[in-house]
């Protein structure tokens, strides 16, 4: 990208003014989500900057609506709901999901594309639709505004992601091991365990990071299969921004924010580490 | 980023299964050949257990197919269940119909002989039919729901229906009344209850009385099933029907005992409809009292003072005289219906066949039209937005990129919620874009730009939130064009302009094709943002969808919709597998 020292002067106002587009992308990008932690120290109940937050008075700044978000046994009951749905439901997708990565990467599956067109359906479907047809059948069966039903939901919802890490980690991995092993005398779930689990686990995180967040953040769902007794974080925002638009939302806003940052750098993290263990990449 | 048909980097050097398997073809290659000359008559050859080679081979692979299955098997089964059943049923309900010939069986059948184009009411005995449907519906509190159901085709039935369940059960008080004049055991339970009921039922149901009184207030064994006293059907058919439907509405729904109930005057109705019949009705086959109680009956009735079913009903409700409404349920009597996809788009379903709906009903193309329009908008400005940033990121240096990245990957990584709310923030009258606006003078106070609850606040927080999903495609493919081609073409005299449009363009057109599907059908679909900044004018189809599932219960036509929804994904998402791989999905 840099620029030749001949460069003529037509080029050099191209050259700047295509960073300076980019720098607006970048901005159209980060800015909205960066505007809403600064507005969720406003110690009025506005949705914009007041005078004194501008001049930097520390007046116009209070935690208040972080006190309400920890207060309010509404906000509280939907983070303990969240709290309790999406560990459940990634644990049900990492199992089942991890479990079949392995089968599907062995040599020989017969209709292996269908299978994994099924398998990944749930992420190409539209949500709505997903939504609909789950709250026609769970109600079908007694499962709609059940805890159960919005963890099977959810967890049906996580699946792709973790298929889709897992085997993409797969791939890299050596199946001489696996035979060194049992040629050692370990029996099948013992290689599973000590040797199998440990090098492809950075996949197995990252998928479950990603079906974490997909059940944490989900809310068409859960909006048409869960009751008011499984009403998640998500859903207490959904509400809140529809009808009574209140700025503990801001505080609630940031909180997930400074969470999607711990995750992404996690994953970041998980992923460099598993390209390392693969070679792929000398960083 | 997988492909999972390789076997991976370490086929070269060590035995797989796999190189067993070509080694197994090979052999039977081999052996179907003709033996020539005598060195090679020493039969096939033998694995170390003593079995032919090829055969062993062949078990080890099924063995191994076997078990590549069972792994996958419980996902595979829990995904059919928690996933494409409740799709299945979508698909299903988008043309199931039983309600209505579920909740009026005899009616249904009825109107099949009827001639729509007669431009009267149903003759008698379809509206005999008709009442004798609607008193059993209204008893079990069904005639409400069939009515919800109609009047999704035709507006005022629903009322209809309801006014209609709370009278029918007088229908035929004046043949009541007659009988009753006539020979008071008509009056009492007992009189029907023998005239209809099979005799061992009869005992069965008298024990299980004596027993319920003497157990007292917990007793919850369930009573006998009503049966019809054989031969009863052919002399009585009507009556029959009718009393025996009464009977276990009695038992089932109100835990009554027939025998202790008088029936309802729909049955008198019927009563009267079956004696009255030319030729008379032959009692020969029924047993002497049930003669005896009958034949006075019969006599009289060609006397009685009859009343039109027709009257009555529009005594109850004058619509009635309104052909259409019988067409209605005429139309939608079959168990499967077009009716909802009509719907959806627009047109209707009539006796006379398929017509446009009234103008002011059209909402469903214009919808699907605003959904496709803007889906391109906001596919199209992602693209605007998207190929700069791929172009920036695939041109710098390893480490500067990756942290560029970041920047991509956080929106991606941010709740859905948050991002719209944000948007909420800065697009509001009261907002941040506007203060700023104003505070530059750029817009008076009193003329604050309204930029949400419209198309435009859809489309810009629909492009923020998608825009990751078209960096990320461009960008991994952007990675791949060696930057030497655009180097040649400017040393063979291009301007930078011919060097990007001819040399380099072409080459990322397939990650734009990738970024356009992905990201046109995550639009298409998407419900949370445009029902929160979208306003009236900024909705999609989901919009509708979700309203007819949550709001209007009209569950077909919100399955209906869906379907169509479904399809166009469907095809979308064939097109991406067809350019792109199923396989090649990358997550960041």
């Amino acid at each position: 990208m840099d620029l030749p020292p001949y460069a003529t002067l037509g080029q050099k106002i191209w050259h700047y003014g295509f960073l300076v587009i980019c720098g607006l992308i970048f901005f159209f990008l980060i800015a909205p989500i960066m505007v809403i932690i600064p507005l969720s120290f406003n110690a009025e109940d506005f949705f914009t900057f007041t005078p004194e937050m501008l001049a930097f008075d520390p007046e116009g700044y209070s935690l208040k609506h972080y006190r309400d978000f920890f207060t309010n046994p509404d906000w509280q009951q939907a983070l303990w709901n969240s709290v309790k749905i999406a560990p459940a439901a990634t644990f049900l997708s990492v199992t089942l999901g991890t479990l079949a990565a392995i089968g599907l990467s062995q040599d020989h599956v017969p209709f292996r594309r269908a299978i994994m067109a099924i398998l990944i359906s749930p992420m190409i479907v539209p949500l709505i639709i997903s939504a609909a047809g789950m709250y026609f059948f769970y109600s079908r069966i007694g499962l709609q505004g059940t805890y159960l039903g919005v963890v099977l939901a959810h967890a049906a919802l996580g699946i792709p992601f973790v298929i889709i890490t897992v085997t993409a980690t797969l791939v890299g991995f050596d199946r001489s091991l696996t035979r060194a092993s049992a040629s050692l005398g370990a029996d099948p779930v013992t290689t599973f365990f000590k040797v199998q689990m440990p090098l492809i686990l950075p996949g197995v995180i990252s998928g479950g990071l990603f079906a974490f967040i997909t059940s944490f953040d989900e809310v068409v769902v859960v909006l048409f299969v869960g009751s008011a007794n499984q009403q998640t974080l998500p859903w207490q925002m959904f509400t809140g921004l529809r009808e009574q638009i209140s700025p503990t939302i801001l505080a609630v806003a940031t909180i997930l924010v400074v969470i999607s940052i711990a995750l992404l750098t996690t994953v970041e993290i998980l992923r460099r580490r598993s390209e390392k263990i693969r070679g792929m990449s000398p960083g | 980023m997988s492909t999972l048909n390789s076997s991976g980097p370490q086929t070269a050097d060590a035995p797989t299964p796999d190189d067993a398997f070509h080694e197994a073809t090979g052999l039977d290659a081999r052996e179907s050949q003709p033996p020539h000359g005598s060195g090679d008559g020493d039969g096939p050859v033998l694995a170390a257990d003593g079995r032919p080679l090829k055969q062993s081979l062949k078990r080890a692979l099924r063995a191994q197919k076997l078990r590549a299955l069972m792994l996958i098997a419980p996902l595979l089964i829990f995904v059919l269940v928690t996933f494409i059943a409740p799709i299945a049923d979508m698909l299903f309900r988008s043309v199931e119909n039983q309600i209505v010939s579920d909740t009026l069986p005899r009616t249904t059948q009825a109107l099949a002989g009827w001639d729509e184009d007669s431009g009267a009411m149903p003759p008698d005995n379809i509206l005999a039919a008709f009442t004798y449907d609607m008193v059993a519906a209204a008893e079990r509190k069904e005639h409400t729901r069939l009515g919800t159901r109609l009047n999704y085709e035709m507006t005022g039935i629903s009322s209809l229906f309801r006014k209609t369940g709370r009278r029918v059960d007088d229908f035929g008080e004046t043949y009541l009344d007659q009988f009753e004049a006539l020979d008071p055991a008509w009056e009492e339970a007992k009189t029907w209850v023998r005239l209809m009921g099979d005799p061992d039922w009869l005992a069965a149901n008298a024990d299980w009385a004596a027993e319920a009184d003497a157990a007292g207030r917990d007793f919850d064994k369930p009573a006998p099933p009503f049966e019809l006293k054989p031969g009863i059907a052919a002399a009585l058919p009507e009556t029959a029907d009718a009393y025996a439907e009464f009977a276990r509405i009695t038992q089932v729904e109100d835990e009554d005992n027939p025998a202790e109930e008088e029936p309802w005057a729909p049955v008198y109705l019927a009563l009267f409809r079956d004696l009255a019949k030319q030729p008379a009705p032959d009692f020969a086959a029924l047993a002497a009292p049930d003669r005896a109680l009958l034949a006075p009956a019969a006599q009289a009735v060609p006397d009685f003072e009859t009343v039109a079913l027709a009257d009555l009903y529009i005594k109850a409700d004058e619509d009635w005289a309104d052909p259409e409404v019988w067409k209605t349920i005429k139309a939608f009597s079959p168990d499967y219906t077009s009716g909802y996809f009509l719907a959806s788009v627009d047109l209707q379903k009539t006796v006379d066949g398929v017509s446009a709906q009234p103008e002011d009903r059209q909402i469903y193309m214009l919808l699907f039209k605003r959904t496709l329009f803007m889906s391109m908008v906001i596919m199209g400005s992602c693209v605007l937005l998207g190929y700069p940033i791929a172009y920036l990121l695939s041109n710098l240096p390893m480490r500067t990129s990756n942290l560029l990245l970041i920047l991509v990957l956080l929106p991606f990584w941010t709740s859905l919620l948050v991002r719209t709310s944000a948007w909420k923030v800065l697009l509001q009258q009261q907002g941040v874009i506007n203060d700023i606006l104003v505070w530059a003078h750029i817009v008076a106070d009193d003329a604050r730009l309204v930029m949400i609850n419209n198309q435009f606040g859809t489309i810009v927080a629909m492009t923020h939130i998608l825009l990751p999903f078209m960096i990320l495609p461009l960008y991994s493919v952007m990675k791949t064009i060696p930057p030497s081609y655009v180097r040649a073409a400017k040393s063979l005299g291009a301007t930078n302009w011919t060097a990007f449009w001819r040399v380099y363009f072409p080459q990322s057109v397939p990650g734009i094709g990738a970024g356009c599907i992905l990201v046109f059908i995550l639009a298409i679909g998407y419900y949370i943002t445009p029902e929160l900044v979208g306003g009236t004018t900024g909705t999609f189809i989901s919009n509708r969808i979700a309203y007819h599932i949550s709001s209007s219960l009209n569950w077909g036509l919100a399955a209906a919709l869906g379907t169509i929804l479904l399809a166009v994904v469907l095809i979308l998402y064939w097109l991406y597998d067809r350019l792109v791989g199923i396989d090649n999905v990358s997550l960041g």
